[in-house]
């Protein structure tokens, strides 16, 4: 089958959908060329992001990838949700397809970019490696 | 409820080409070329499906069919015929569209690797391409016009006579990849001034891994495969004559239904058509009406299409996308590209390709489900988001 049942599961049932109206942090990655956008918004208090909601425009692997970063962050500190991988993503889905792999990739940049954008809001200070990252470029 | 609406990439085998080809693997399975009995029952099985498809398309002679391993190989072999065989005599330029199938393309930038000269030409926006143009780029060392009969996209119908009289008239040769039109839309090789055509028989019923190749006669084939002299020394191997006797009752079966099967698969096609019109933001691609009977190709903005069509294989309808995602090669449709359709909108497409099997229940039923798939995926989209709100700007 083209997608295993964690895949399926995710991209059927997605978890977190939605948006946060005063959200810490948002960001979006992707464009409508590629045909992979992802939005995430952050609420985060304390350090600890208490709820994270998401909104994507893409295949199966691209909703279901979203899903679980979601779900892989919710609850967690910043500094737990900057150490996400997408790998560990690809993996929590039992895996991916090789040409997909690169929609994960899309859910890590995506979980940076509102990361980034909560520090630039709330004016805190952004710790380096956030500071010096780019998300990826889709060819 | 499960409904296959996926015909235009292949079609379930009718009862006649199964049990045409059930008889031939119980009965016929001498080898034609031996000259023994149990080889000659199987030869005459070979000529009466040559016959067959022969008679199908209005060839001069039978003996202008070859059965190749399905519609590419005959493609291949038709451009590298036309081309290394005309080069000798000067012609090193070739013409087709940029929407063909890649079985087309891929061999063009081969022969273009191999010094030909290549224009792509692109059709109008309704996907039909302007016979005018053809004639523009018609050069004195053109040697072969490869247009399609109908685009397996978004189906629309080339003018298929058109082209074959302006290439008699130059003397180029005229080849036409027919994969999608064989025994959906009326095909006559001399009337219509076609020199070569391909086809495959898993688009009408027939098996996977067998078609055909007609040239004319007085054209040279080169050998795309070497060795033995079966199909005239121009295509080696034993030939499958199970598969090849299949599809042959399936395209003679399908051209004797396909007046009254097209009244059905339009009536269909037509009513999904007017179903999926009250969606915003979405379109039709391809001409309404210039187009193949069960065909309907429509983009809609903000979503994409594999997710709209993994949903809507949960619901049971089987159907295909020219997203980006949806491919193999991960590039979005070139044939909506290349027909000026938005990449934003070929990542919102659908291609429903319907047959005499379905029925009205079953397009009631896709049209329903689109919808909800449709409005639950831009429900869950940013970009849609972005479009309503005027941040983006609608394509469609």
């Amino acid at each position: 089958m083209l997608y295993t049942d964690k895949v399926m599961d995710h991209f059927e049932n997605p978890r977190n959908v939605g948006v946060i109206e005063d959200a810490s942090g948002v960001g979006e990655v992707g464009n409508p060329t590629c045909g992979d956008i992802m939005k995430m918004y952050l609420k985060i208090e304390n350090d600890v992001i208490v709820d994270v909601k998401f909104k994507t425009f893409g295949c199966g692997s691209a909703i279901a990838t979203s899903s679980m970063a979601t779900e892989l962050i919710k609850g967690k500190s910043i500094n737990e949700a900057l150490e996400l991988t997408n790998k560990a993503v690809v993996e929590a889905l039992d895996g991916l397809p090789a040409r997909k792999i690169h929609c994960s990739v899309l859910a890590e940049d995506a979980i940076r970019m509102a990361l980034k954008d909560y520090y630039t809001k709330s004016g805190k200070e952004m710790p380096e490696e956030l500071a010096n990252w780019e998300p990826h470029e889709e060819e | 409820m499960r409904v296959y609406a996926d015909n235009a990439a292949t079609t379930y085998m009718s009862e006649t080409a199964m049990n045409e080809m059930i008889d031939c693997l119980k009965n016929y399975n001498g080898n034609p070329n031996s000259l023994h009995t149990d080889g000659q029952v199987t030869q005459e099985k070979l000529d009466q499906a040559r016959a067959k498809v022969a008679k199908a398309i209005n060839a001069a002679r039978d003996n202008e069919i070859y059965f190749t391993s399905g519609g590419s190989e005959a493609d291949n072999q038709a451009l590298i015929s036309a081309a290394r065989g005309l080069r000798e005599k000067g012609k090193k330029h070739l013409i087709t569209l940029n929407i063909e199938h890649h079985a087309i393309l891929h061999t063009m930038r081969k022969l273009e690797k191999e010094g030909f000269e290549v224009t792509y030409l692109a059709p109008e926006a309704n996907g039909i391409v302007d016979v005018e143009k053809i004639k523009a780029a018609m050069r004195d060392d053109t040697a072969l016009v490869s247009i399609m009969f109908a685009n397996n996209e978004m189906g629309a119908v080339q003018p298929i006579a058109e082209i074959g009289a302006a290439c008699k008239e130059r003397k180029i040769l005229f080849h036409t990849d027919a994969v999608q039109a064989a025994a959906h839309l009326p095909i006559d090789v001399q009337a219509m001034n076609i020199d070569m055509l391909s086809m495959s028989g898993h688009k009408f019923h027939g098996p996977k891994g067998v078609g055909a190749l007609y040239a004319r006669n007085g054209i040279r084939l080169l050998n795309v495969i070497e060795g033995g002299a079966q199909e005239r020394g121009k295509r080696a191997g034993t030939v499958n004559v199970p598969a090849i006797a299949s599809m042959a009752a399936a395209l003679e079966e399908g051209v004797a239904n396909m007046e009254e099967n097209n009244k059905k698969v339009i009536a269909l096609r037509d009513r999904l058509i007017e179903g999926l019109s009250d969606i915003p933001h979405s379109k039709l691609n391809g001409d309404p009406e210039k187009r193949l009977p069960g065909n309907v190709n429509y983009s809609f903005e903000g979503v994409e299409g594999e997710s709209l069509l993994l949903a809507l294989d949960n619901y049971g309808i089987c159907c295909s996308s020219g997203s980006a995602c949806t491919s193999e090669s991960l590039d979005p449709s070139h044939v909506l590209l290349g027909m000026g359709v938005p990449v934003e909108a070929a990542h919102g497409s659908l291609r429903f390709s319907l047959n005499e099997q379905n029925t009205e229940e079953e397009v009631d039923y896709i049209i329903e489900k689109v919808h909800k798939v449709v409005d639950l995926y831009r429900k869950m989209s940013p970009f849609w988001d972005e479009l309503l709100s005027g941040e983006r700007e609608h394509c469609i």
